[in-house]
């Protein structure tokens, strides 16, 4: 299968850039990422919130069949210019990943077709290598509530 | 026997990557581990021998409790470490690109 994902992460460096091309034009691919309804399709979280403006912020969810909270992440928008870029903060709530600093630039190709380059700072090299170790523990994850607990007691 | 395949499997399923992420940063009995869940304790046993036998965790024996923990460099080791962050994302941009050429053509 074609490789359509790409993730560059250099050794002892605190950052990745993850890029894909998309069959899309760049005014749907953006759509995607600011339509509550839609990031919540792909994404498969709840969207509690999403303020897609400079300053706004938001905020993800997944809850279990037994309403446990396993995943909550938010963020805040610092740049948003449409169909070129968002720049914002990623954290993901009760656990020990300190926050992180996301480059979203979407650029126009031929043929509707565009690319989307997502460059992410994280806090320390160690930080990164546990974030590539634990590609489940964002989006998918998190816990029951007493695990929560339990991590935050841990911070 | 694929032994990348088999890890992915071993993390595919929501309990144990909470049991991973659970022991990412101490080790722990099974007993402890299987308090954080509301499932039977024979399924937690279950789930850490899986990821036992695929060399996800490591068992200690101190004094009479066996603990539990995380082999990171397993994990590293076994072919290319980024390769499951890869997936997750590739899975999250298939069905973004698949999701927005429907929204085009309705």
């Amino acid at each position: 299968m074609e490789r359509k994902t790409k993730v560059d992460a250099v050794d002892g460096k605190q950052e990745i850039i993850i890029t894909r091309e998309f069959e899309l034009p760049i005014n749907l691919l953006f759509k995607a990422y600011i339509e509550p309804t839609l990031v919540e399709q792909w994404m498969g979280n709840k969207v509690l919130k999403m303020e897609s403006r400079v300053h706004g912020s938001y905020q993800f969810e997944t809850r279990d069949d037994q309403d446990n909270i396993l995943f909550r992440a938010n963020g805040v928008i610092h740049e948003f210019v449409p169909n070129a870029k968002i720049t914002r903060t990623f954290e993901m709530e009760n656990t020990p990943f300190p926050v992180q600093l996301e480059f979203l630039e979407f650029t126009a190709l031929a043929n509707d077709r565009s690319k989307l380059t997502m460059h992410v700072i994280y806090k320390s090299v160690e930080d990164r290598d546990m974030m590539l170790q634990m590609p489940f523990a964002e989006g998918i994850n998190m816990a029951h509530n007493q695990l929560e607990k339990i991590i935050g007691e841990l911070i | 026997m694929n032994l990348r395949r088999d890890v992915f499997q071993a993390i595919a399923d929501p309990t144990r990557r909470t049991i991973l992420l659970l022991l990412a940063t101490q080790s722990m009995t099974a007993g402890v581990i299987a308090s954080n869940f509301d499932t039977a304790r024979p399924t937690v046993s279950k789930h850490l021998q899986i990821l036992t036998a695929c060399e996800l965790l490591k068992r200690e024996q101190q004094g009479r409790e066996i603990y539990y923990q995380l082999n990171a460099d397993k994990m590293k080791e076994i072919a290319d470490f980024i390769e499951p962050f890869r997936k997750l994302w590739d899975d999250r941009f298939n069905k973004l690109e698949s999701l927005m050429k429907n929204y085009k053509s309705t």
